[in-house]
């Protein structure tokens, strides 16, 4: 399997006042196409941070990620969108739906930012609610689900432009066990019948023993590797 | 689903806020509209057909009468083509709630001065050959639904008669077309000989027409020139200025409308940008969400601007199509008063442009808050 996710020598710094916080330290990580990745460590440890910097929601302060090929740290922000937009799918803790839109227009939404045709869009959004078993609950607003049957649009949203990744931010954290327990199968599935690349961030180790591969983070460092397909070095 | 439809969720995703702003701005657009065309009315409301009309008043006050010998001496003049006398009559029909402008006029001359006002043959035939008739703008004849034939009584509270009666009864003679609402025109001569004391031989003011319009200034000095050393001296100007002085006498209209805008948008503005500001700040994980998915800083921005340009654009022109149903309405009670009074499609324009700007003035402040988020720190905050 190719290299999907690369990053050498990654830092990065926040300020917090006139002090500077190093949040990340020197992380080299490797992550292959078509793996399901968990990323587990204390709250401060900088899992989010790195989460977010494969995901090009933020840029490093130094060093080089890499995925499917493009060098996020030296692209702009107008590219980053449009990569994002093409490249990753997004899944949130709190799911980070748009209350006015229902259901169906949540996972239509990133389409807007491609040249298909309305029916085209309407086609594919329907299809991904099928995937993630919502076919029946695409006229319903946000409010009008539970939290497990929202965490599913914002997976059917993440999902309906084909990315080659995932990235998920606690995706069971704002559930009760049996509804992540699903949410989890779910994942596992896109993983398995669609060949999906994962990274999640998770405290629960249940959580990531559903993972293929586990990397512990701690004070901004990736501390050890539970497997060599996914690989870090510390 | 389209962006214009996530625009329109986002508007009405608190309908209670935004129906008040909706109203709000409605209100104040309405009120734009309305003291636009009463500005306008006292301003600038004199027609095309006014371009070649003097108007020559006592030089003294509005309020002196001028001598009935200056008719015929002005009339005299190579300069003016037609000139005709008018007076304030006053009084009311019936109560005094029901008044409005009344004219004794000369009916010889006065059609040849307001050739735009269109009177029947049969109907000004009438007119000069009944002294006691009166002729009443079809706005006016409509209000209280005089017929051809009817008396009109006018209480006076100015003019009593010889007989001592405070009571005027008229003929109607029939209507004319009047675009400045209600007026009604009575009979000078009737009224010379039935008037007693102050007014006798006397008339408000004089308006000619002068023969070539571009030489209404030549005119205007000949006429003024005349009676310089008179102890009626005149002062003669053009209708249009006439008219802008008659308004002056109440205060700089424009001015006053315009500081009444000015107080009821900058309310708006506060009022209208706290509420976009809440708003804003309510959407900040929604719209780093859309960042998140791909959506633009400029997107993102553009979208929070263009909801804000809805508003006041909607509010507009919702205030705007009020206006124009209750114009016939104001035409009927203020168009006697003030002159014609009517709203135009450039007062309109102006108000789509001021929603404009309001809705870029409210909107540009979230739109750039939403330009600078950034994904990480919305997030975070959640």
């Amino acid at each position: 399997m190719r290299e999907l996710i690369r990053c050498t020598n990654v830092c990065k710094d926040y300020a917090r006042g006139a002090e500077r916080v190093s949040v990340l330290r020197n992380v080299d990580l490797s992550v292959r196409d078509g793996t399901f990745t968990a990323l587990m460590g204390p709250s401060g440890s900088g899992k989010t941070t790195l989460l977010n910097l494969i995901g090009g929601l933020d840029s490093p302060t130094s060093g080089e990620i890499e995925v499917d090929g493009l060098r996020l740290d030296s692209v702009n922000a107008g590219n980053l969108a449009r990569w994002r937009a093409r490249s990753v799918g997004f899944v949130f803790q709190f799911y980070n739906l748009l209350p006015v839109l229902n259901a169906q227009r949540n996972v239509e939404l990133p389409l807007l930012l491609t040249g298909l045709s309305r029916s085209e869009r309407r086609k594919n959004a329907g299809l991904a609610l099928e995937i993630v078993g919502l076919g029946d609950r695409g006229k319903h607003k946000p409010g009008e689900l539970s939290g497990g049957q929202q965490q599913r649009v914002a997976i059917a949203r993440a999902l309906v432009s084909d990315p080659c990744l995932l990235v998920c931010d606690e995706p069971t954290g704002d559930l009760d066990r049996a509804t992540a327990d699903e949410i989890l199968t779910l994942l596992q599935t896109l993983h398995w019948e669609l060949g999906k690349t994962i990274v999640m961030v998770t405290h629960d180790p249940r959580a990531a023993d559903r993972a293929e591969h586990t990397l512990h983070m701690d004070k901004g460092r990736l501390v050890s590797s539970a497997s060599g397909t996914a690989e870090a070095v510390a | 689903m389209s962006l214009f439809s996530l625009l329109w969720a986002n508007l009405l995703r608190k309908p209670t806020r935004t129906s008040l702003t909706f109203v709000s701005l409605a209100i104040a657009f309405v009120l734009f509209t309305l003291l636009q065309a009463i500005s306008d009315a006292f301003s600038g409301g004199v027609s095309l057909a006014g371009m070649d009309r003097i108007v020559i008043d006592s030089k003294y006050s509005m309020t002196d009468n001028l001598p009935l010998a200056y008719v015929q001496r002005i009339r005299a003049l190579d300069e003016v083509d037609q000139v005709t006398n008018m007076s304030w009559f006053g009084g009311y029909y019936r109560e005094p709630r029901n008044s409005f402008a009344t004219y004794p006029v000369d009916p010889e001359s006065y059609f040849d001065v307001f050739r735009e006002q269109g009177i029947s043959a049969d109907t000004l035939a009438r007119f000069r050959s009944v002294r006691v008739s009166a002729v009443a703008s079809e706005a006016l004849a409509a209000q209280y639904g005089w017929q051809p034939g009817d008396t009109i009584p006018i209480v006076q509270d100015i003019f009593p008669q010889a007989s001592g009666s405070w009571s005027w009864q008229f003929e109607l003679a029939g209507t004319f077309q009047y675009a400045g609402g209600e007026l009604l025109l009575i009979h000078y001569d009737y009224f010379n000989e039935a008037v007693v004391g102050w007014g006798k031989d006397q008339v408000g003011w004089l308006v000619g027409r002068v023969a070539d319009p571009r030489e209404v200034d030549a005119a205007i000095r000949t006429i003024d020139g005349m009676f310089e050393n008179s102890s009626d001296p005149t002062r003669s100007t053009t209708e249009d200025e006439y008219r802008r002085q008659f308004a002056s006498q109440l205060g700089d209209i424009g001015a006053i409308s315009g500081m009444i805008l000015m107080a009821v948008f900058f309310t708006i503005l506060l009022l209208t940008g706290n509420t976009a500001s809440q708003a804003f700040a309510e959407r900040v994980p929604e719209l780093a969400a859309m960042k998140t998915l791909g959506f633009p800083d400029g997107s993102v921005a553009a979208l929070v601007l263009a909801e804000a340009l809805a508003l006041c654009l909607g509010g507009a022109t919702a205030g705007i199509a009020i206006a124009w149903l209750l114009e016939p309405g104001l035409e009927a009670n203020l168009g006697g008063m003030i002159g014609s009074f009517g709203m135009s499609w450039g007062s309109a324009l102006q108000a789509l442009g001021l929603a404009a700007l309001l809705g870029l003035l409210i909107g540009a402040y979230p739109a750039l808050s939403a330009k600078r988020l950034t994904i990480v720190d919305a997030l975070r905050e959640r």
